[in-house]
């Protein structure tokens, strides 16, 4: 029996688009039966939200003040307490999920399984290495509860329209007091979230300083993408580091990427190799993006983005 | 505090373009440059940083593998920690086991902190503090971009998708590190040297009471699916078209 657990993620408001995205990769096992559990304060609209995702059996509800902000430490001990029933638990490859996955997989005593990319069988999987040099087919134990996180960028979302029955669980778990949240600084804008973003541009260490980010910005602002980056440019301090797209930033899957002054190295490259249409521009034309971009033009960025701007405005 | 241990995994170095073997049974290992996981120098620069504000007395680095790991063992005492722990097994070990075998080292070495990489560049999997501080049953400050030690307890600023999360954890606790925590330090030749005399001890597998379990098995690799080459255009309004065409804009 394939019974699977989705941990929900979500900002307290609305369901993260990152648990469709894991009912889809869970809903690709054989005979998987799909339920997801809502960790939250108050959890009602989040419950019905998830309630909605078509393929989804059943939502359970865990519902505590110290469930938000999310803390690996506090949803663990719950998280391992409601999987008693399932053969597998599945999150999304967020930080959040990355925290909180591995956490839960050694309170049931098992291994996990990263970035799942391809379903091969109900313990059967493909997964990146090497920065996604390499992709392995992993085999888990069939005995065990079997934990796991999937590679988001390499899913869609599963469609909405289900009316799955909610259920809210009362659970006996000792909560650890020893991690407390203090605050999160954003760099929050009206731009669209990276993970969801159809559009893309990302701005790499030729755009040369903070201000000269205002060209990624404007041209972002006229295609209504969201805003990326290089590595390079995070450690130059030219934009907040949730902006890096890559092997340890994001690894996103929009329509459109549009790579900007960024050479591809493959850690960056690892970040995109999902996305539609690639599109890169850069002045050196041996830069190793554009041996993956799918339109590239070669020239001076400072002239090139503001033209583009003005050509889409 | 009295002492911080530090995991040292060797692992293919950050600059080599690793490839698939051609019969599909692992990478090529033969004769590329092996290093310290660059995540992991950064988890000792920042114990090393601890040290050295006087904020801790003794730096342990630990690594888990077979005997060559004593290379990056000794490029961490170089760096300056003050001995070295390897746990020697012949086989790479489940993710599980290794968080294990650091949690009977907290309890061998009485650590009250321990800093790893937030994950390691070989196989990605990101897993080992946050296995680790569950069997510890200790906090857990992932993906650290700034930390501060204060009368037992740490602020430690997380770099997450929304931007960067400050937690507060009690002490004793594990900590993995991001990128941007610090710079570590280069090593020099007189340091090389003096890493010689310091302590590297090895303990079996089996010395530490762990019998691994199961484990997730690699079964084949392969290459990634490419992305083709695609076209070149000579201009913006050809860029414009482009996108046009693909429905795009």
């Amino acid at each position: 029996m394939t019974k699977i657990l989705v941990v929900a993620e979500h900002d307290g408001e609305t369901l993260n688009p990152s648990t469709a995205k894991c009912v889809t990769c869970a809903t690709q096992l054989d005979g998987a039966e799909v339920d997801i559990v809502v960790l939250g304060k108050n959890v009602s609209s989040l419950a019905a939200e998830a309630a909605a995702i078509a393929g989804v059996n059943r939502v359970v509800t865990v519902e505590r003040d110290d469930n938000h902000p999310a803390l690996a430490a506090v949803l663990a001990p719950q998280v391992a307490a409601v999987a008693g029933d399932y053969s597998h638990v599945f999150g999304p490859s967020t930080a959040l999920g990355k925290d909180l996955m591995p956490r839960v997989a050694a309170l049931l005593g098992v291994n996990q399984v990263s970035d799942i990319m391809t379903v091969e069988g109900t313990h059967q999987f493909k997964r990146p290495i090497y920065a996604g040099n390499a992709v392995v087919t992993v085999s888990a134990p069939t005995e065990q509860k079997l934990v796991a996180t999937v590679r988001t960028a390499s899913y869609q979302a599963a469609d909405g329209g289900n009316s799955a029955p909610v259920e809210s669980l009362d659970l006996d778990v000792e909560i650890p007091s020893h991690t407390r949240f203090v605050g999160v600084q954003t760099g929050q804008s009206d731009r669209p979230d990276l993970q969801t973003a159809a559009k893309v541009v990302s701005g790499g260490r030729a755009l040369a300083s903070e201000e000269n980010f205002e060209l990624i910005y404007k041209l972002a602002d006229v295609l209504g993408a969201g805003v990326g980056s290089s590595r390079a440019a995070v450690d130059a301090g030219y934009v907040p580091p949730e902006t890096q797209v890559g092997q340890t930033g994001q690894i996103i899957a929009p329509d459109l990427y549009i790579a900007i002054g960024i050479s591809g190295a493959i850690q960056h490259v690892t970040g995109i190799k999902d996305a539609g249409t690639i599109v890169a521009i850069n002045k050196d034309e041996e830069a190793p993006i554009f041996e993956i971009a799918d339109i590239g033009l070669v020239g001076d960025l400072f002239k090139i983005v503001p033209e583009l701007t003005d050509a889409l405005t | 505090m009295e002492r911080i241990l530090v995991g040292l995994k060797r692992v293919v170095d950050y600059n080599v373009r690793v490839q698939v073997k051609s019969d599909g049974s692992g990478v090529e290992t033969d004769g590329v440059k092996m290093s310290i996981n660059p995540f992991d120098e950064i988890a000792l620069e920042e114990a090393l940083q601890i040290k050295e504000r006087g904020e801790a007395n003794e730096v342990v680095v630990v690594s888990i593998g077979s005997s060559e790991s004593q290379q990056q063992l000794r490029t961490g005492l170089a760096m300056g920690a003050d001995r070295a722990i390897l746990v020697e097994t012949d086989g790479e070990l489940d993710t599980l086991s290794v968080a294990r075998v650091f949690k009977a080292l907290v309890d061998k070495e009485n650590a009250e902190l321990v800093i790893l990489g937030k994950q390691a560049i070989d196989n990605d999997n990101s897993q080992t503090g946050q296995m680790l501080s569950a069997i510890w049953g200790r906090p857990q400050a992932t993906f650290a971009s700034e930390v501060v030690l204060n009368d037992g307890k740490a602020a430690v600023t997380r770099e997450v998708d929304s931007g960067l999360e400050t937690v507060e954890i009690d002490l004793p606790a594990v900590i993995t590190v991001d990128l941007r925590l610090n710079e570590p330090r280069y090593v020099k030749l007189p340091d090389i040297m003096k890493a010689k005399k310091k302590p590297l001890d090895q303990i079996a597998l089996d010395d530490l009471g762990i019998e691994p379990g199961p484990r997730i098995e690699s079964t084949a690799f392969e290459p990634p699916a490419g992305r083709q080459r695609g076209v070149m255009v000579e201009d913006v309004p050809a860029l414009v078209a482009a996108l046009t065409d693909k429905g795009l804009i």
